[in-house]
């Protein structure tokens, strides 16, 4: 049950992120990757990370692609058609997938796993509880700086999409 | 309640997320267009963002999530900024194909 569940996830995920790249038009790309990413989501709920599903759909989902939608739509790109590329870079593109698939591929096939037999201790390891805790523990000082990471990048987006004013000399 | 990974393997994550993350490249070298550039990067993010977790699962430790937290948050960060450049380099160039950004050539 739970591998089918797996591999429909699976082929939604892949077939969107394939859509998102092949769509002439951003508006159509945008939409599949937010497919892509619920997909994600559910992912994270098979691995029974809930949190993060939650997380990833706030931020992903709802910030992020918004962001980006509107920035199409600022750009006015919907109707843009993309100027046809040289066949030699298309070429080069779909090698250079098809090698970097065959090395990552065959490198994690050849690979033993580290941890031979997977067994549960039945500890709570994933629920928000515990993460907040972990969190507000051991990654005090990261948390801290992503706050204000976050912070100098709100400002910085403001700084430099804002419409610069004529200088007078 | 049985954990998925005993019944899938940590195997199939990996060749999963190690496909996605192909896909994120293949995108960043194909197209011209700048925001789906960027969407091919947030597909390379989501695909390590992936692996991290299933790591997390299998080792049961919460370090790995706490750190896909932080790398959601440094991903949110560079996309507000890159579409802020972006914007701005519309503004100038009336386009946001990179093929013609090539005024820092000599």
């Amino acid at each position: 049950m739970v591998e089918i569940i797996f591999y429909i996830l699976s082929t939604i995920t892949l077939g969107t992120a394939f859509l998102t790249l092949l769509s002439r038009n951003p508006i159509h790309s945008a939409i599949y990757l937010v497919i892509c990413f619920f997909s994600l989501a559910g992912h994270y709920i098979l691995l029974n990370a809930q949190f993060l599903a939650i997380v990833h759909i706030i931020v992903y989902s709802g910030a992020i692609m918004i962001l980006m939608l509107f920035t199409i739509m600022l750009m006015n790109l919907n109707e843009q058609v993309e100027k046809h590329k040289p066949t030699l870079s298309i070429v080069a593109a779909v090698g250079a997938f098809c090698l970097l698939g065959l090395i990552l591929l065959s490198a994690l096939v050849r690979t033993q796993p580290m941890v031979e037999t997977y067994y549960q201790t039945g500890d709570d390891f994933q629920s928000i509880k515990v993460l907040g805790q972990v969190l507000m523990n051991e990654y005090l000082v990261p948390f801290e700086f992503v706050s204000v990471l976050l912070l100098v990048a709100m400002i910085g987006a403001v700084l430099i999409s804002k419409k610069e004013q004529l200088k007078t000399k | 309640m049985e954990s998925v990974l005993q019944q899938i393997g940590i195997e199939s994550y990996l060749y999963l997320s190690a496909l996605l993350f192909c896909v994120g490249v293949f995108g960043l070298l194909l197209r011209k267009n700048a925001i789906v550039m960027f969407m091919s990067i947030e597909i390379m993010l989501n695909a390590v963002n992936l692996t991290l977790v299933a790591f997390s699962t299998l080792h049961q430790d919460a370090a790995g999530q706490v750190f896909v937290f932080f790398s959601m948050a440094v991903a949110a960060a560079e996309v507000a900024v890159g579409l802020a450049i972006l914007v701005s380099i519309f503004r100038n160039v009336r386009s946001i194909d990179i093929n013609e950004l090539k005024n820092l050539k000599g």
